[in-house]
């Protein structure tokens, strides 16, 4: 449960979270590396949470979305998907749609 | 902390039958693959759940066993 609370309130308390292997600067993972990209190059201000750092919130993350893998992105506490459909998302325009749509500043 | 690619067909298969399947093995080291697949099953879904659909086939081994499986998902409109 305290897990639960830690993960509602990151994602209640920064519009752009994204749970990750590293850190923006330093990913530790090419998939966390790839999404992280996608948002520096979106010019979005975002929160990078490195799951590697506390082992809780590594497993905690994949429970809370029912989602078995690290990236996870979350807008304004709503799970907008992993990797592979972040990629996606950026490439036919989507992903900037939902940044307009919900008010997040962005390039 | 390897799966052969024939495994994950079968696994994705059991659970969407009738999900056409074009899998890779990227690095050939039965670790690292790309899958696009296509089913009828996917229509009407998001992202997200189509993705957990294939996921929840693979059974637990995603993120375990099999480190790296990039996904594409297609709805099946075909008329076949």
């Amino acid at each position: 449960m305290e897990i639960n609370e830690k993960i509602k309130n990151l994602i209640n308390s920064n519009e752009v979270c994204l749970f990750m292997k590293g850190t923006p600067d330093s990913p530790q993972c090419g998939f966390s590396m790839t999404v992280s990209n996608i948002l520096k190059h979106l010019k979005v201000n975002f929160n990078g949470i490195n799951v590697l750092e506390d082992e809780n919130l590594r497993e905690g993350i994949k429970n809370f979305s029912d989602w078995p893998t690290i990236p996870q992105l979350y807008i304004k506490g709503e799970f907008i998907g992993g990797c592979d459909i972040i990629k996606e998302m950026f490439e036919n325009n989507e992903l900037k749609k939902i940044l307009k749509d919900k008010n997040i500043s962005h390039q | 902390m390897a799966l052969p690619l024939e495994e994950i067909k079968k696994l994705i298969l059991s659970s969407i039958p009738d999900a056409s399947i074009e899998i890779k093995d990227l690095m050939g080291d039965n670790n690292h693959y790309s899958a696009t697949i296509k089913s009828k099953m996917f229509n009407g879904l998001n992202k997200i759940d189509q993705h957990k659909l294939v996921y929840k086939s693979l059974k637990g081994k995603m993120g375990n066993e099999l480190h790296a499986l990039s996904i594409t998902t297609e709805e099946n409109n075909g008329n076949k």
